[in-house]
């Protein structure tokens, strides 16, 4: 690389860019951040004349919702990317070792999940008919457990990193298969699990599918999924927004910040550990790319 | 027992322990994936739900005649290829753009955050990205209206009514989710090539651009031409997240955004309709699949290494 400078049109460039990224966000919070009167003559705008907090304070009145969807998905993220982790990097241990006899038979029954899916219907009747876990949290936790191309990732990992001579000496050493994957393998393998845990926790974090396919009981409402109702529902809006002021009913209730003050709430997280995250997302994106 | 012996001699009793561990994921593959595959069946069924799943009638092909028979299947067939090919070359091409610039940046600083916020829409859900879409087009009070078109003496558009502007916009929202992490890959790749082939060409006297056509460029291509090929074999699979979120679910813009996946959910969930979804998730399966083998097949002609098997 002979020169040390940038040149500054691809900076100019990028900037533009990485703007393009972030002001999306920057409108949200602004709608949220409005005063609903100057909204409703003028729009949403990058910069509302009037602030307001009301959004905000109607929803700290009337919590209970969102601090239910927050558990669900709090809980349902929790338990899944940690029975998730022991499942895929269990499957991913034993076909990472070469002696194993069931090692080209289990992988071909990895890819063929990778290559044919039945399709929307029949995995419908799968977890409805046969499982009976509709209106479950097992049914939001269950799909995303395992995934074949984390398995892949996994096996990759360990073929590549543990060297085989480890696994037979903590086996002379009397060491059996579950001694030498819980003490040996899962401690020395820390930057796969924390990057597919990373993703994991981010699909799982995310998905509303599910909860749109499985749950009509309302206090099984994940975050994402109490979102999508109160982006599409207007009367769902009002019902979150609902029970603190119904008194003073001469105010008229700001819906499309209390809306946007959602999106906020849910966004907010995210945006505090994302640049902690940051560097594991790019390094897992390097593991993703780097077929198994 | 004699069977176990036969397991002993074939060495399986010796590794019972890996097959336990194996064992979970073993079985949840079965009801995600096995277990769905032998319900194809129900495309052939008159499937209702009194009768059952065995029970209901063999009706054989009249699924499929019945979609192809109404307009639907034409419609949605036409806007999943025409989505995904437009998705596919200009995700492809703004990608490998971003990731040859975002190479060309030598603060360390900079370098990190331009990474970081190209990244960031990635991992926000698409719920989100419906609220950001709405935010800008709102009919009464979004941005676009009353910012960009209203000063302008334009008239403001319904755009959750209006089918014409859905694909423009649909291909800007896919595009400003995705294309950072498909840079960040082209980046990796392009961060691995070996300085030495840099270090040759300076001394030859390569200007940047004349290191960035004759050397980033042809070593990067092989991963660019795998990416495209695997996206290929995904063609028939639209983001169910970003049609259904980004369209707020708006039945009045169908022309241009159902595709086979909004299709199979509406016709399961909505109107009921299990021999339309089946038949339609069925055709999807098929091609789907007869595309990643016939994919698979050019990418092991072109590179056997890159292939996926």
């Amino acid at each position: 690389m002979n020169s040390k400078r940038t040149n500054p049109v691809i900076i100019i460039v990028l900037t533009l860019f990485s703007l393009a990224c972030l002001i999306p966000f920057w409108l949200v919070l602004m709608i949220s951040l409005a005063d609903e009167d100057w909204v409703t003559v003028h729009g949403y705008s990058f910069w509302p004349g009037k602030f307001s907090l009301v959004a905000y304070q109607y929803l700290i009145e009337d919590a209970e919702k969102i601090l239910r969807a927050y558990g669900v998905s709090a809980l349902v993220t929790i338990t899944g990317v940690v029975v998730s982790l022991f499942v895929t990097s269990a499957m991913a241990y034993a076909l990472s070792r070469k002696e194993f006899p069931l090692r080209g038979a289990l992988s071909l029954y990895i890819l063929i999940t990778m290559l044919f899916s039945g399709g929307l219907l029949p995995w419908y009747l799968v977890y409805t008919r046969f499982l009976h876990v509709q209106d479950t949290l097992m049914a939001l936790i269950i799909p995303g457990l395992i995934g074949g191309f984390n398995v892949i990732i996994m096996r990759t990992f360990f073929t590549n990193s543990i060297p085989p001579s480890l696994i037979d000496s903590s086996q002379i050493d009397g060491a059996g298969e579950f001694r030498t994957y819980f003490s040996i393998i899962l401690p020395l393998s820390l930057p796969v699990m924390a990057t597919i845990g990373l993703f994991t926790t981010v699909s799982y974090w995310n998905d509303w599918f599910t909860s749109l396919v499985f749950i009509q009981n309302e206090k099984l409402f994940s975050l994402q999924y109490l979102l999508t109702k109160t982006l599409m529902n207007a009367s769902f809006l009002q019902t979150i927004a609902n029970k603190a002021y119904s008194s003073t009913a001469q105010v008229t209730t700001p819906l499309e910040s209390i809306r946007m003050a959602m999106a906020m709430i849910a966004i907010g997280p995210l945006v505090l550990v994302f640049p902690f995250l940051q560097k594991y997302f790019v390094k897992g994106l390097t593991v993703g790319a780097v077929k198994g | 027992m004699a069977s176990e012996k036969g397991l002993k001699r074939k060495g399986f009793w010796k590794y019972r322990a890996l097959i336990v561990l194996a064992l979970p994921g073993v079985l949840l593959m079965l009801i995600n994936n096995y277990l769905p595959m032998f319900g194809i069946f129900l495309a052939f069924k008159d499937l209702n739900y009194t009768d059952g799943i065995w029970g209901s009638k063999w009706i054989g092909l009249d699924n499929f005649k019945f979609l192809f028979a109404s307009n639907d299947a034409w419609v949605i067939i036409r806007n999943t290829l025409l989505y995904n090919i437009s998705f596919l070359v200009i995700n492809t091409l703004l990608a490998v753009l971003l990731a040859l610039m975002l190479n060309e940046v030598k603060n360390k600083f900079a370098s990190k955050f331009f990474q970081s916020t190209v990244i960031l829409p990635n991992f926000i859900s698409m719920v989100i990205v419906g609220y950001i879409v709405y935010g800008f087009l709102n009919p009464e009070l979004g941005f676009v209206n009353k910012f960009i078109l209203e000063p302008f003496g334009l008239e403001p558009n319904n755009w959750y009514a209006e089918a014409r502007h859905w694909p423009y916009i649909l291909t800007i929202v896919n595009t400003w989710k995705g294309v950072g992490y498909s840079a960040v890959v082209y980046l990796a790749a392009i961060v691995g090539i070996d300085s030495e082939y840099y270090e040759a060409a300076v001394i030859d006297g390569a200007s940047r651009w004349k290191q960035m056509t004759k050397i980033t460029i042809p070593l990067i291509a092989p991963i660019i031409i795998i990416m495209t090929l695997l996206a290929i074999g995904r063609i028939f699979n639209a983001d169910f997240g970003l049609f259904y979120q980004a369209t707020m679910a708006s039945g009045m813009i169908k022309e241009t955004t159902e595709v086979i996946d909004t299709y199979v959910y509406n016709a399961l969930l909505v109107t009921g309709d299990t021999g339309l979804a089946s038949s339609a998730g069925l055709l999807q399966s098929v091609v789907g699949f007869t595309l990643v083998v016939t994919v698979n097949l050019i990418v092991r002609k072109v590179s056997k290494e890159n292939a996926l098997f």
